[in-house]
């Protein structure tokens, strides 16, 4: 048995014999209030608890540990290989059953609890010692496979796979397939597909009503309209955009760039916030519209309008920055070729350059779909009366009615709708794309845009930037003033409010910005190398190793992008809320829920960064005998730098600005500054609200300046080339 | 460190397999410890597979590779004393070039001051002493292949593999590192497999060439061998360049065949091949333009003839069809239309089996 073997069998028995196996009420690290009875008890070891009879389902898994360890004196070869496997496979399968079957009263699977001779018992939910024994378990299924020649007999790789796949099945499809459960199923746990039925097709998600009658249409087909309007408006405004700046001599390239980054280091409700400054019925607009030319005040802001235009601003850079791409990616000699045919300015326009921007529309479209359907925090805000999914499920969880069954059936519906759109993104488009940029020099001058097709862009964008310009303006200034619309004296207040710091009496953060705020740095820190981690491991492992079930591990990777936050938020309450694993109301849950939530950027980012790297390289470590992990710590990861820095400064940000997810998830003791904003608008604080985004928006600024410095930039000598590092830096959505 | 020295590299049946296609099929051959074996043959052919499945790169579907004697079947690349050149060199691009050098020795846990003095006496054996600051990318295409030669070198491994390695390389260049390579192989005796699909650089660096087509081997021997006795019409036209034509073996006595050619009639080793249809492979130089005052013959017309400095190109139309005759040292050009003799060279003129 290989040394790594040994020490993933000490951690076992660590996690096993000494190590509390529940997470226990009022643990903590500075009190051992906590720890009474250790090893019995709620603090109790599985070893302690299964010999004394408490826990008695305990016992097979420590039999799995001795099996394996009275293998430990033997050499590696594929017969102990194949018991190793054997053992950690029987173990993962006593582990998962006894999780499963035996946890509160009642619930559960009873006759499986029986089997293991807990029937009628209870069990808290799991904690470190049982974390690190599912990891040991783990591990010696991975190495025994490694034993018998799997991988090559790699350790690193089939570890590296096994933990990835138990990640993604833990925090991806239990939750997933427990929303399924819970929409299908009533109060008492029986299969009620009638219910589902009527739930599902009931006329509040699939009402006519706007159509026919004068009442509200069905929520789904709000989404629905919403998210093609926005997905339409997006792609058209990205579009003019993209052939403004390159394909004219317009100047404020610069500028624009920047226009890019500015909704990345946004909180999503934040333009809607400033929208209602604005806009809303004593904004500023209304104001000004209202005393110099008598339009009277209304809330036309509060609906379908205020949303659309919030999401728009918001989501319009996403796709400036795709089709940028695309225009750039089509070849300028096509076009001459076209001239040199005798086509004007217009015809080449209309017969070459359309035709081959056409797949790139149709992904940005999707693009602004997708982000349209999974936004939360702009309907929150501006909504209304206008109801989308992703709010009909926050209000169906947190309201009145908390009502999960029928929070589960509108995630379904939400899932299908993304899930579609992915799909068509992925097959449709996977095989429609012209390339039109080869690896040789593709020399020439892109035609000049058609003078008509400049006006119309032109017109388009100046409003456009004018009211983002505004927007951003009044995010800024906005925290300057008493009450925006109607007292214009410039105050502190709202700072001093939020993250006033008392120094009489030592530093002291007394504002009331200040937890949530500390909360979210930590968290957000915490979570950023993790997703990276999780991130590029899954990106190295899809793209350098070969192994059965990769394209299904790919799959789902895939699939874990299509899933919208709001739908990922009520997936974790259903599924962490009761033991095995009972992590709601911890700093954990947002930390897994950051991870797994910014996992496909860290994905995406390591794919695109690993592409970039000669597989040669790769083979070359190994032809002088180094193993995957010493190629993969001293080869890959050094050339993959700027992709580590992307996935670093997105998971960060991300973390810091998204709301959907974590609007469930948070708690008294965990509450998230973007949670605590969204409480302040619905307080009607929006001087304090707005203070606290400009801050957070100047944070991130100087997060992705720290991180940028600290991973630095990768040196390859003079001629390196340019185009390596900023594809792969490149946000990447 | 105690030095392995070279070891034999041998592969029993060995078969490649990707889903449907056989990137090599049934496979044997063996290369002898201290010698340099090229794999030749056009893209495609199973070459590279097979060297990669020398090195652990891929792990062969079915057979045995044995190398030293010992079963590497199922090693991977790490755990096999094999190191390769790169068709693109794979230059660690973070890393200068002592530090690509002493990679090997690193990551075997070797002290790091051992490492770079293993580094830097290959280093000074490629001829690169002084450059071991610089970046890869601040190297010629020469130094770079230089670099991966001194880093593959540096564990003295028992086998050592090239990968295509003067692809990259301008033409003259080409010609002199070929030949550093062969010397470095003969001076410190090594055992190389070399792939490339240029016959040329073959012929010149190796002891045995092993011809491949279509996964499977097509011939195998000596250089010389290969050219003057190639086995199959493939060889033939593959290695050097050869008329291919259609022949009828009249009788064959002992070692001889009678073999017409059209109107002429050629004396040629038989090659074990009974009377009846054959097939035979003419070098272009062997075709003499003049004709020989005795001896057998063949008529044409001249349709073109191409001036290349030391030889010319000449398409002759014979009633066997249109020949393709090479022409050494300086004579007048020839005009289309020119009606001549042509004579058959002692050797360069064999018999092959019918297609």
């Amino acid at each position: 048995m290989r040394s790594a073997t040994r020490l993933a069998l000490l951690v076992g028995w660590l996690g096993y014999a000494l190590i509390p196996w529940y997470l226990a009420e009022g643990m903590s690290l500075t009190g051992s209030g906590w720890l009474a009875g250790y090893p019995f008890g709620k603090a109790g070891t599985a070893l302690a608890l299964a010999l004394s009879g408490a826990a008695p389902w305990l016992l097979p898994i420590g039999l799995v540990l001795l099996v394996a360890t009275l293998l430990s004196g033997r050499e590696s070869s594929p017969a102990t290989g194949k018991i190793l496997a054997w053992a950690g496979f029987a173990g993962l399968v006593l582990f998962f059953a006894q999780g499963f079957a035996v946890t509160l009263k009642g619930q559960g699977i009873p006759w499986l609890a029986a089997l293991l001779g807990g029937a009628g018992t209870a069990q808290p939910g799991m904690g470190f010692g049982a974390f690190l024994t599912v990891l040991s378990l783990l591990l010696l299924l991975c190495h025994g496979l490694a034993y018998r020649g799997v991988c090559r007999g790699d350790l690193f790789t089939t570890s590296s796979i096994g933990i990835v796949v138990l990640l993604i099945s833990l925090f991806i499809f239990l939750p997933v397939a427990t929303i399924l459960q819970s929409a299908l199923v009533d109060s008492d746990g029986a299969l009620a597909l009638a219910d589902f039925g009527e739930r599902f097709l009931s006329p509040s998600i699939w009402g006519l009503g706007c159509l026919t009658a004068n009442t509200n249409c069905g929520v789904a087909w709000n989404t629905l309209i919403l998210a093609v309007l926005t997905g339409i408006i997006t792609t058209l405004l990205g579009l003019a955009c993209a052939l403004l700046i390159l394909r004219t001599g317009m100047p404020g390239k610069r500028a624009m760039r920047l226009l890019t980054v500015l909704p990345i280091i946004t909180p999503p409700f934040v333009i809607g916030l400033a929208l209602i400054l604005l806009f809303g019925r004593s904004g500023l607009v209304s104001t000004v519209l209202f005393e110099w030319f008598g339009i009277p005040r209304s809330r036309w802001i509060y609906g379908l309008p205020g949303v659309l235009l919030a999401q728009v601003l918001a989501f319009a850079p996403i796709a400036f920055l795709v089709l940028i791409g695309v225009v750039q990616g089509i070849a300028p000699s096509l076009e001459e070729a076209s001239q040199t045919l005798g086509a004007k300015r217009w015809t080449t326009f209309r017969t070459v350059t359309w035709p081959l921007l056409r797949p790139g529309l149709a992904n940005s479209f999707l693009l602004g779909f997708v982000e349209s359907m999974a936004d939360f925090g702009n309907p929150l805000v501006l909504g209304g009366n206008f109801e989308v999914l992703s709010t009909k499920i926050f209000f169906a969880v947190v309201g009145a009615a908390h009502n999960q069954g029928q929070a589960a059936v509108l995630a379904i519906v939400l899932l299908g709708f993304t899930l579609a759109a992915f799909w068509a993104q992925q097959r449709w488009l996977g095989s429609k794309s012209y390339t039109t940029v080869t690896g040789k020099g593709d020399s020439g001058l892109p035609t000049p845009l058609p003078r008509r097709i400049t006006w119309i862009a032109a017109l388009v964008i100046v409003p456009w930037v004018a009211l983002t310009a505004i927007i951003y303006i009044v995010i800024l200034m906005g925290g300057f003033v008493k009450t925006m619309g109607r007292d214009y004296t410039p105050t502190l207040q709202h700072y001093i409010t939020g993250f006033s710091v008392d120094l009489s009496r030592g530093l002291h953060f007394d504002g009331s910005a200040w937890p949530s705020f500390f909360t979210t740095l930590k968290l957000a820190a915490i979570s950023a190398p993790l997703t990276a981690l999780v991130g590029l491991l899954t990106a190295y492992l899809l793209t350098r190793q070969r192994f059965a079930g990769r394209g299904a591990l790919e799959f789902a990777t895939m699939l874990s992008f299509a899933i919208p936050g709001t739908v990922l938020g009520v997936a974790y309450i259903l599924a962490f809320n009761v033991p095995p694993v009972e992590i709601t109301g911890t700093g954990l849950i947002l930390v897994i829920a950051f991870v797994f939530r910014n996992m496909p950027v860290g994905v995406r980012s390591g794919i695109a960064g690993l592409s970039q790297i000669d597989k040669s390289l790769d083979e070359a470590s190994a032809t002088l005998s180094a193993r995957s992990f010493t190629t993969l710590w001293r080869v890959v990861l050094p050339l993959l730098r700027p992709a580590l820095v992307a996935a670093l400064v997105y998971s960060f940000v991300r973390s810091m600005t998204t709301v959907s997810a974590v609007i469930f998830l948070v708690s008294a003791e965990y509450n998230l500054a973007t949670a605590y904003i969204v409480g302040r608008v619905e307080a009607g604080e929006f001087g304090l609200a707005i203070a606290y985004s400009s801050v957070l928006i100047v944070v991130m600024a100087i997060g992705i300046s720290l991180i940028q410095l600290g991973v630095g930039e990768r040196k390859l000598g003079r001629r390196s080339a340019p185009a390596l590092a900023t594809s792969a830096a490149e946000p990447v959505k | 460190m105690t030095r392995q020295g070279p070891a034999s590299v041998e592969f029993r049946n060995v078969s490649m397999r990707y889903g449907a296609v056989t990137a090599v099929d049934n496979v044997s051959f063996d290369i002898e410890a201290g010698k340099l074996v090229t794999l030749l043959g056009p893209s495609g052919c199973g070459k590279t597979t097979t060297l990669r499945m020398i090195a652990g790169l891929e792990i062969a579907s079915a057979g045995q590779i044995l190398i030293g004697g010992k079963d590497v079947t199922k090693l991977s690349a790490a755990d096999r004393d094999v190191s390769m050149v790169f068709q693109s060199y794979a230059l660690f691009p973070h890393m200068n070039v002592l530090e690509n050098a002493a990679y090997g020795p690193i990551v075997k846990g070797l002290p790091k001051e051992k490492a770079r003095e293993m580094a830097l006496e290959k280093l000074a054996l490629v001829g690169l002493k002084g450059f071991e600051k610089r970046l890869p990318s601040e190297l010629s295409g020469g130094q770079q292949q230089r670099v991966a030669v001194a880093r593959a070198l540096v564990l003295e491994p028992q086998v050592l593999l090239f990968d295509e390695p003067l692809s990259n390389l301008d033409a003259k260049l080409r010609r002199r590192v070929r030949e550093e390579i062969r010397e470095l192989q003969q001076n410190l005796n090594l055992t190389v497999a070399y792939v490339t699909h240029d016959q040329e650089e073959a012929l010149a660096v190796s002891d045995r060439i092993i011809v491949m087509s279509n996964a499977r081997i097509a011939q195998e021997g000596a250089p010389r061998e290969l050219y003057e006795q190639p086995v199959n019409a493939f060889v033939a036209d593959f290695i050097g360049d050869a008329n291919l034509l259609d022949v009828t073996i009249r009788s064959v006595a002992g070692d001889t065949a009678e073999t017409a050619l059209g109107p002429a009639i050629l004396s040629l080793p038989a090659r074990g091949l009974p009377p009846g249809p054959a097939r035979i492979a003419i070098r272009p130089e062997s075709l003499l333009i003049d004709g020989p005052a005795a001896g057998a013959s063949l008529p044409g017309t001249v349709r073109k003839c191409t001036y290349l400095g030391n030889h010319q190109d000449i398409m002759v139309a014979t009633e066997l069809g249109e020949l393709f005759v090479v022409r050494h040292g300086t004579h007048g050009m020839l005009a289309p239309g020119t009606p001549v003799t042509l004579g058959f060279a002692g050797s360069g003129v064999t018999l092959i089996p019918p297609a």
